[in-house]
């Protein structure tokens, strides 16, 4: 072995797990932006005024659910790939929800297609669309709750019950994600939704901004408790220095959120919705850094052998940016919502 | 009650899930790549026909790929909710392999179907165009990385095993490139071609028959029959070549597809037979000698292994792969005769009109759905009891999951997928029956508002 090849072996399995932790936080990230406005909308759906308002909901979003739903699955494959004992032992412990939340997410995705196609039974994939997204929402909201909580482990297998994942908190972190889904959607109709229903949306923005502002609050103080690590790193004084910026930046987005959406700005509340998710995962991603499955497994010990980590990176890292290239043309192209839907 | 087996019903599901989803891509990577082909016959003739055509058909194609899309998602996390094990230990290799279906295909095929189904008259006619193709090539490019990932599993090479049981791949050439994995590509992706164009023949001769969109009909036919004549032959080589593969690689499974319990010579070509796995025999056994030995070794007496050279516990049970066997090379046999009658009705003229052919182009026209799914279970269930084969056991692959919870979710997904699954062959008959929409024939020059034609002003049905 060359010298340069066995100081390559030193550091890889150091730094390729950071480099997919990385990769990973950004795809679940766009997930959750995207795929969040995406199930917000059939939350708010049987909500909405109108017919014609459901009809142009789900038509700012058919050409694009696919490529949102798309960040899951990398989400899914990635951990399987970069991190395979993580994924070996997340997805048994959380056996439930996200079969819960497939059968949710297959019941709206094929509402796209079906609700357009049918008159006599439209209300059927309307329903199959609504709860579907709330479906899905409540499972990745209870999916995070259990995760931050961490799992039973014994010989690297899931040693837990097929209910541990169900607790007081992770109910409210279902909560707390739909509540933030819906932020997220509101946003969204804001910038594509016509008049009226833009006003019914700013609306609905303000209270989903109440209870998000809330639950921020809520889990800034029962998160800690949850293990003493997590406080341990949040109140060191130390650290708290460090850190403060996190609470403030974040009271300071929800203001703006505010002023923004009494100003009826068009943009804004999404990118600023967008900044408090952001906040909110650096401040998940600090609490639980390095750890993978709390609170004993950290994403060196659940990391995948160099070489296939390795691997993986030379693909990802020219094709990533494609990706990103041309989901943001046809979110350019597809922008407008035509007047005649010209496909259906 | 007696105890519900986490295993078995984990099996079942995923054969479930996994079998509903395959119906999906095998029609969508043929029709994506009609779909380009049209669209290239548009651009170039500029006959509204074959807008007409593709225009109808992507709505064909935008329900099945829906389908195909919130069904393969499942798949991605039943690897870890039902086989955690196999997830551990063959992550190395597998995920990789999977991840890169998601980046290069998955995404690709997401980011573009927008444009597809809502650019026509948004985006520049070659942009649309561009892409179709994309959509395309993501569902060819899909098919390479599962099928790599699958053939891996069945002919593993390239890989160590750790002492923690793990596997750590050695080399990625050979793991991608596997002894079996391009006679299973080159098997799946002619499989898929040949199922979309006997649906597409199948429904041109149904426009016929009916005598509506007549122009439109002749022309699925004709290109349904002209991929069919060439492409169900070729086929049966594939398929042969990869029957050879198969014996050198896993020669258990062909003795389960065979029903073959002896090793022999001059093997018979068993044409029905009930084994008995019990008996380690067959029941009402009715073979052509020798024949088995030309089509499995290319030599008249050459050596067959049979089932009872494999130790029990290394032994697939042989009843469905030899069954599903048969139905696939018997609707394999269907296609060749269907191809080569049409061809020659074609070339006496008299393809148009001879409406026996004409209904039993009907009739075949889910024949390739079939043969797909009898194709799979052959492969899967005859590579038991492995799952990666020699190296991982199906029944050390499986989560630490309770059988209650698993039975659970099959019932729920036997339940919605039967819902949807239903729901989206109505709709998909009711947009073949509606028909495409025709454009009036117009003067030349108004070619380029064609595209903004709002389609269907009333909405739908």
């Amino acid at each position: 072995m060359t010298e340069q090849a066995s100081q390559m072996t030193e550091y890889l399995p150091v730094i390729l797990p950071l480099v997919w932790a990385a990769i990973l936080a950004l795809a679940v990230f766009l997930y959750v932006l995207l795929g969040g406005y995406d199930l917000g909308l059939g939350v708010l759906f049987p909500l909405a005024p109108s017919d014609k308002d459901r009809d142009a909901m789900m038509a700012s979003v058919a050409p694009f659910w696919d490529g949102n739903e798309t960040w899951l699955v990398l989400g899914g494959g990635g951990l399987l790939a970069a991190f395979p004992l993580a994924y070996a032992v997340m997805l048994p412990a959380l056996y439930i929800p996200i079969i819960l939340m497939l059968i949710g997410l297959i019941l709206r995705g094929v509402a796209f297609e079906f609700r357009f196609k049918s008159e006599r039974y439209r209300w059927t994939w309307d329903l199959a669309f609504s709860l579907g997204s709330i479906l899905a929402a409540l499972m990745q909201g209870a999916v995070i709750g259990a995760f931050v909580q961490g799992f039973a482990v014994t010989d690297n297998q899931f040693s837990g019950g097929v209910f541990d994942w169900l607790t007081p908190f992770s109910v409210l972190t279902a909560a707390a994600v739909v509540s933030g889904y819906v932020l997220l959607s509101a946003g969204w109709l804001i910038m594509k939704a016509d008049e009226a229903l833009r006003e019914w949306a700013y609306g609905i923005a303000y209270m989903a901004l109440i209870a998000v502002a809330a639950f921020i609050v809520i889990f800034s103080i029962w998160t800690p408790f949850l293990h003493p690590e997590i406080a341990a790193r949040w109140f060191k004084p130390a650290n708290m220095v460090m850190l403060s910026p996190v609470p403030l930046i974040t009271a300071a987005s929800v203001a703006a959120l505010w002023m923004a959406l009494n100003r009826r700005h068009r943009y804004t509340p999404f990118l600023l919705g967008a900044v408090l998710f952001l906040l909110c995962y650096t401040g998940l991603a600090v609490s639980l850094f390095p750890f993978i499955i709390p609170p004993d497994i950290t994403i060196w010990q659940a990391a995948a052998a160099p070489e296939s980590q390795l691997f993986m990176l030379y693909g990802a890292i020219p094709i990533l940016p494609i990706i990103l290239g041309y989901t943001a043309y046809s979110y350019w192209a597809l922008w407008e919502a035509p007047e005649h839907d010209a496909y259906h | 009650m007696p105890e519900l087996d986490p295993l078995l019903l984990s099996r079942i599901q995923f054969a479930f899930t996994v079998s509903f989803h395959i119906i999906f891509p095998s029609f969508t990577i043929g029709l994506a790549a009609w779909l380009l082909v049209l669209e290239a016959l548009y651009l170039k003739t500029a006959k509204p026909i074959y807008m007409d055509i593709a225009q109808h058909w992507t709505k064909i194609f935008a329900v099945s790929f829906g389908m195909g899309v919130v069904s393969g998602v499942v798949l991605s996390y039943e690897f870890g909710t039902n086989w955690s094990e196999l997830s551990r230990r063959g992550g190395n290799v597998i995920g990789p392999l999977m991840s890169y279906e998601v980046l290069t295909a998955f995404f690709l095929e997401a980011g573009f179907l927008g444009i597809m189904l809502f650019g026509r008259g948004r985006v520049p006619k070659g942009v649309h165009f561009f892409a179709t193709a994309m959509v395309a090539l993501g569902t060819v490019i899909s098919a390479f990385w599962i099928v790599s990932a699958n053939s891996w599993m069945q002919t593993p090479v390239g890989y160590r095993v750790a002492e923690d049981g793990v596997l750590h791949v050695e080399d990625w050439w050979q793991v991608i490139f596997n002894p079996s994995f391009p006679y299973r590509v080159a098997h799946m992706v002619a499989a898929a071609y040949l199922t979309t164009a006997l649906v597409v023949a199948g429904i041109g001769a149904w426009y016929i028959l009916r005598e509506r969109s007549v122009p439109h009909g002749k022309i699925m036919l004709g290109m349904g029959l002209s991929l069919l004549v060439w492409l169900a032959p070729l086929q049966l080589v594939i398929g042969d070549l990869h029957g050879l593969n198969t014996r050198e690689h896993q020669p258990a499974k062909i003795a389960a597809l065979e029903a073959h319990w002896e090793t022999q010579r001059r093997a018979p070509l068993i044409l029905f037979a009930i084994p008995d796995p019990k008996a380690e025999k067959n029941h009402y056994e009715l073979a052509v000698p020798a024949l088995g030995s030309l089509i499995l070794t290319h030599e008249w007496d050459g050596e067959v292994r049979g089932l009872r050279s494999f130790s029990p516990e290394d032994r697939p049970n042989p009843i469905i792969p030899f069954f599903a066997f048969r139905i696939m090379v018997g609707i394999g046999m269907i296609m060749i005769a269907v191809g080569v009658t049409g061809s020659v009705l074609w070339l006496m003229g008299r393809l148009w009109t001879t409406r026996w052919f004409l209904r039993a182009l009907v009739w075949a026209s889910p024949l390739g759905f079939l043969a797909v799914l009898s194709g799979w279970f052959v492969t899967e269930v005859g590579r038991q009891p492995w799952t990666v084969y020699g190296v991982l056991r199906t029944a050390d692959a499986v989560s630490p999951v309770p059988g209650g919870i698993v039975l659970s979710s099959l019932i729920l997904f036997v339940f919605v997928y039967g819902v949807v699954f239903g729901a989206g062959l109505y709709y998909i008959l009711k947009l073949v029956q509606r028909g495409p929409d025709e454009t009036p024939p117009v003067p030349e020059k108004d070619e380029a508002d064609l595209s903004r034609r709002p389609l269907a002003a009333a909405g739908n049905p």
